[in-house]
């Protein structure tokens, strides 16, 4: 049996989207989330209303954005996250998110078809946050194998 | 105790001549034959098939098989053996150092803290310094292990000299790469990911 990899990821920025400081994240949005869209293994990513992006989404409260999606794998997953347009905003995230303190990430496995929930997805880091990596809640640093 | 494998295949390499066949195979950056080897370093096929088996038995070089013009079938003739720079790695530090184990606790450390821009500005630091003792920009990078190579108006990587750390902390690794390079030569550099090698590409000339 095959199965997807879902990956959360959450995080505080600097200031509101009307920021000058976020200019640079959000002017980029939409040229990084269709890379992620045309990429290989790219099976889905939540959006809010407006159908683009997840950035006006707070499914956790406060001021938390979120990142929810599904690969066919965790190497292509990697590929996009590393080997794509998008290492340059992982590498000025800094630029606007704050550190959070706390585990920001996780992955686990689904079986294919399945659509993960913000609730789900939520409960993953959670578990990661509690437990360390597992193959239940994992991370790209403690990746482990689908079961 | 020294590792026997790290070792022997460091002793692949003592042989000057083998040196060259295996530095010619990495700089090839795809599978090579033996008659390319022959050709390419002007030695006998038989003498270049010689150091590359053994560059192979040392796990240097990885070995396919593929037909030359993709012919199959009967009257395709057999494949040739073809020869690829492995990806592991060998060290071999006398007495033994590691360096990795501490860069990726330091890896975790600055990412938990969230200090990527205080990394990226001693890597840039760090940079300069490099720039002050070179001689050349692309002695430079050769240096520092990038195995850089010209394509049209830029180099490009094929090595990226941080991999292993990179491998786990990608994020940090590529931008104190970035930063590093920017240090030691200035605006000509940016960040390019590919599917293999470094990160960054280096214009060939100044603006």
């Amino acid at each position: 049996m095959t199965f997807h990899l879902a990956q959360l990821n959450v995080g505080r920025t600097v200031g509101p989207k009307e920021d000058p400081r976020m200019a640079g994240f959000y002017g980029d949005l939409d040229r990084i989330n269709a890379i992620a869209d045309g990429w290989p293994g790219f099976v889905w990513r939540l959006v809010d209303d407006g159908g683009a992006d997840a950035t006006s989404l707070r499914p956790f409260g406060g001021d938390l954005l979120v990142n929810l999606s599904v690969w066919e794998s965790l190497e292509t997953l990697r590929d996009f996250t590393f080997r794509s347009g998008h290492l340059d905003v992982l590498r000025r995230r800094r630029e606007w998110f704050v550190p959070l303190g706390d585990v920001y990430a996780v992955n686990w496995w689904i079986p294919p078809g399945h659509i993960p929930t913000v609730e789900e997805a939520g409960e993953r880091l959670d578990l990661l946050r509690r437990k360390g990596p597992s193959s239940d809640a994992f991370t790209f640093r403690d990746p482990f194998p689908a079961a | 105790m020294i590792g026997r494998v790290d070792a022997d295949a460091i002793a692949a390499l003592a042989e000057p001549q083998r040196r060259a066949v295996y530095e010619y195979v990495a700089r090839s950056g795809e599978a090579v034959s033996r008659n390319a080897v022959s050709d390419g370093l002007g030695i006998g096929r038989t003498l270049a098939a010689h150091h590359l088996d053994r560059l192979a038995e040392a796990g240097l070089v990885d070995v396919s098989f593929a037909r030359v013009n993709g012919r199959s079938g009967p009257g395709a003739g057999r494949p040739s053996k073809l020869y690829r720079r492995a990806a592991a790695e060998h060290e071999l530090s006398l007495p033994p150092r590691d360096y990795r184990t501490l860069a990726t606790v330091f890896a975790d450390a600055v990412e938990e803290a969230g200090v990527e821009p205080v990394l990226y500005e001693a890597a840039r630091r760090q940079g300069e310094r490099l720039k002050r003792d070179a001689t050349g920009d692309e002695e430079l990078l050769r240096g520092l292990g990038y195995e850089p190579y010209e394509d049209g108006a830029v180099w490009r990587l094929r090595n990226c000299p941080f991999d292993g750390v990179a491998r786990t902390h990608a994020a940090l690794v590529c931008g104190a790469n970035l930063a590093l390079l920017e240090g030691a030569l200035g605006e000509r550099v940016q960040i390019d990911p590919r599917p293999e090698g470094c990160c960054v590409t280096v214009r060939r000339y100044q603006k």
